[in-house]
């Protein structure tokens, strides 16, 4: 284990954070250590909550006021933790300078690239502005934008997500840092982007030879890319050391917990004798765009002529970065948006159904979406939530049935039927999901479009969700289609995989011949980017 | 950009024709009429009057005049005001509002956007509870008590300050008018300032500013509050033109000839012609501030930019 040294820039001792809050105080990081030596890769690890965030931010001075810290954060030798904002201007931007986790919102979106790189370097007086505006252009040439002298007059909004995340990088060079602490700098972004995102900070890290500090929650990323890790649960570090021991030999049992959280097992094969549920030719979907007064409408083509066949107890697994259509495949096939071509489910053409005609098949024919937050109402209670599909359905039962109902709903996605009377709000991500997912099978659904169920939860929680989404599966005969980005969660759900880009379909097979031996170069990339553990044999 | 702006003026052309049809023929379902007056005129006398304002011809035939001398720029004698026309009327009063208005809208602005930004940098302190309070105050009390006041402590008390009439547009004249009219507009600005900076101060990119040791002028004003004024802006529209087309609380408590006493003189007296006047020039000043607020908009905000 790496300790103190000369090398060390950077050294977090016993740093303590709290917050108050209107119900009590919130300890989120309970006393720290860490150091970072120059031009190594520190991993900080841990998952939502666990406080790796803040131990950063409460190093650079930008906690939320109600903030409060104890400890001390040394930059070579000298503590800088609640200097005043003045002190710390000297170094925050210069010396140590950050880049964050939403790409999207993280530049202002006012003013163009160049004022927003330039800023920086003029005011901590190493630049005057036309030197500085000549570094950016270098910078964004540095961090791989094409044209850099055209798209340094551009604004954020002009740029995709992964160019934002490198301009944020270019901003993080200017002045040279000793240290460059990225806090999920890839986790809004698609796994090709991320992969390249990642490469070009290992490379410019080692050309320019600044000490990195890696935020994150993926440990893909961190055997990738650290030399050294810190694992955080719960506001403390529970494990460090050497990135290849802590992954070759894990001691505390929350580490391994980690380690092992990619969701496992393979589905077993549904054989064909099994009757088709979803049959669809030449799905296509069309999006028109005003382009202003008598000026000629633009189509975009989100999804372009998809077949797709999917037999009882089947999962069709469909992947593909955002853009690709995917998610609006699920809901053309489930006829909530306006589609040409032919869907034929259980036997019956539902192409262009009415809604009228629609509603007795919405009880067999389920969504659960991605943001658990989002979909649950706040004004209803967990009961009533998993319910109110009842109530269009059945509505021959008595309120004292329903509730039957949700209490043995609650049960079945292993929660104490107790909390039936809380609000959404007193749950958490995972539980949250689980709530959707007792909501849609109190209904006994025959197919389920799951859209991105498992993107916004903690690896460990979503491997929980994935088994339980399989135990439904298994006991209720259920057919899938699992819309995802996530090839780990889609190799362990599907028996075929749709790979979609740009609305149309790149590679189609079953979910063991795509990620053993994809033929497309797309499916390559995407596999490869993905970072998966090794095939292991597959669970009967 | 020119493009824009003719197109926006063009296409409020239709706007403004409806406006005006719609008003001309709601004004004539309001019973009454210009001349009649608690002691009736003679017969003789109002057939002469209805001769010479047209109001012996058909309502339609009365729309068509009317339409015609408003295209080229006419609004009309004024029925009540005799010897005057609308022209002449707004000529000298629609300046002096103006100025009154203009001047409470800078006012609102810089001293409203001001206490507004203080209070989002110090959310939640002595400071913000103060200004918002003030606020509460200014919104809520009205401007017909709070002139009296003003002109009791300031004019007659102190006599620091005339306590009315416009005195040929002296300075001295114009402070009570100008700070009564501000006082509630200073309120909803700094509400609204201190609201939009708070959100502003917590966005992602003003936490990267702060990250990249920018100074505190640069964080907060060119970062926060360029964004944070937006909502301002598109509130201080309207608001422009109910400003600068008068206000008839205001005009007379001090006395003042302004524009906006005619919207009620107009109104009660059946004067046709300076109603529908006062409706134009309404009318014309919310189309042109609502395009000033997009231009504006799109001057701040580079996403809203057209071609």
């Amino acid at each position: 284990m790496s300790t103190v040294n000369e090398n060390t820039v950077l050294e977090i001792e016993n740093l303590k954070v709290d917050f108050e809050t209107n119900t009590g105080t919130v300890n989120a990081v309970k006393g720290i250590n860490i150091h970072v030596d120059k031009g190594e890769t520190v991993a900080i690890v841990g998952e939502s909550g666990s406080g790796k965030s803040q131990t950063m931010m409460a190093a650079m001075g930008l906690l939320a006021s109600n903030g409060r810290t104890s400890g001390s954060v040394k930059y070579e030798g000298n503590n800088i933790l609640g200097l005043s904002s003045r002190k710390l201007n000297k170094i925050r931007g210069a010396k140590i300078t950050m880049i964050f986790q939403e790409p999207m919102t993280s530049l202002d979106p006012l003013y163009t690239i160049e004022r927003q790189l330039c800023e920086p370097m003029v005011e901590h007086g190493e630049y005057t502005w036309a030197s500085a505006r000549k570094r950016a252009v270098e910078l964004l040439e540095l961090v791989g934008i094409p044209e850099p002298a055209r798209k340094v007059k551009a604004y954020p909004y002009e740029m995709s997500g992964g160019q934002r995340q490198r301009v944020m990088i270019a901003m993080a060079l200017a002045n040279d840092p000793d240290i460059l602490i990225a806090d999920e700098p890839t986790t809004a972004l698609d796994v090709t982007t991320q992969a390249q995102i990642l490469d070009l900070m290992a490379d410019l890290q080692k050309r320019l030879g600044m000490a990195v500090v890696f935020i994150t929650h993926d440990l893909g990323i961190v055997e990738r890319i650290s030399d050294r890790v810190y694992v955080m649960r719960r506001g403390e570090v529970v494990e460090e050391g050497n990135t290849k021991e802590i992954f070759g030999n894990p001691q505390h049992e929350y580490t391994r917990m980690l380690l092992d959280a990619e969701p496992t097992g393979r589905k077993d094969l549904v054989p064909d004798t099994k009757p088709l549920v979803l049959d669809a030719t030449d799905v296509r979907v069309e999006f028109e765009t005003e382009n202003g007064f008598l000026m000629p409408k633009h189509v975009l083509r989100a999804v372009n002529d998809i077949s797709l066949k999917v037999r009882e107890g089947q999962t069709l697994g469909i992947v593909g970065e955002s853009g690709s259509g995917k998610s609006t495949l699920g809901r053309a096939v489930l006829q909530l948006l306006p589609s040409k071509g032919r869907v034929v489910y259980m036997g019956k053409d539902i192409s262009g159904a009415t809604r009228r005609a629609m509603r007795p098949l919405r009880k067999e024919m389920q969504l659960i979406f991605q943001d658990p937050f989002g979909s649950l109402s706040p004004r209803l209670t967990v009961g009533q939530i998993i319910t109110e599909g009842l109530l269009v359905h059945e509505p021959h039962l008595s309120a004292a049935e329903r509730d039957r109902y949700a209490c043995q709903a609650l049960e079945e996605v292993s929660m104490d039927p107790s909390m039936r009377n809380r609000y959404p709000h007193e749950f958490s991500g995972g539980q949250r999901q689980r709530i959707a997912i007792a909501r849609t099978m109190v209904l006994k659904p025959k197919l389920v479009v799951l859209d991105e169920p498992t993107s916004a939860l903690d690896r460990t929680i979503q491997k929980q969700v994935v088994e339980l989404l399989r135990k439904f599966q298994d006991e209720h005969n259920l057919t899938y289609l699992f819309i995802s980005h996530d090839l780990a969660v889609v190799r362990a759900m599907s028996d075929t995989v749709m790979v979609m880009k740009k609305g149309v379909v790149v590679e189609q097979g079953s979910a063991a011949e795509i990620f053993s031996n994809p033929q497309e170069a797309y499916t390559k990339e995407l596999v490869e980017a993905a970072v998966l553990k090794h095939d292991e044999p597959v669970v009967a | 950009m020119l493009r824009y702006v003719l197109g926006r003026l063009l296409s409020a052309i239709p706007t403004l024709f409806l406006i005006i049809t719609i008003s001309f023929f709601l004004m004539r379902i309001a019973p009454g009429g210009p001349f009649d007056l608690e002691r009736p005129l003679e017969a003789k006398v109002m057939e002469n009057l209805n001769k010479i304002y047209n109001l012996d011809k058909s309502l339609w035939e009365q729309y068509l005049i009317y339409l015609k001398s408003v295209l080229s720029g006419d609004f009309g004698p004024s029925f009540f005001f005799r010897d005057f026309s609308i022209n002449e009327l707004f000529a000298q009063s629609l300046p002096i509002s103006m100025q009154l208005g203009l001047g409470a809208l800078t006012l609102a602005l810089v001293i409203g956007g001001f206490f507004g930004v203080i209070a989002a940098l110090r959310q939640n302190k002595g400071v913000d509870y103060s200004v918002m309070t003030a606020a509460t105050f200014g919104v809520t009390i009205p401007n017909f008590v709070v002139a009296p006041c003003l002109t009791l402590v300031l004019g007659v008390y102190w006599g620091w300050l005339p306590v009315g009439g416009w005195g040929g547009g002296a300075f001295v004249n114009k402070i009570l008018p100008v700070v009564t009219l501000a006082l509630p507009q200073i309120a909803i600005v700094a509400r609204l300032t201190r609201g939009s900076m708070i959100e502003a101060l917590r966005s992602n990119h003003v936490r990267t500013a702060r990250a990249y040791g920018l100074s505190g002028y640069t964080i907060v004003v060119v970062h926060a509050l360029r964004g944070a004024i937006l909502p301002v802006v598109t509130y201080l529209g309207p608001a422009a033109a109910a400003l600068l087309t008068g206000s008839v609380v205001i005009e007379t408590i001090f006395g003042i000839p302004g524009i906006g006493r005619y919207f009620v003189q107009g109104a009660l007296n059946r004067d046709y012609t300076l109603v529908m006047g006062t409706v134009v020039v309404v009318a014309c000043f919310v189309i042109l501030f609502n395009l000033i607020v997009d231009l504006l908009y799109a001057v701040l905000d580079p996403r809203v930019r057209f071609d």
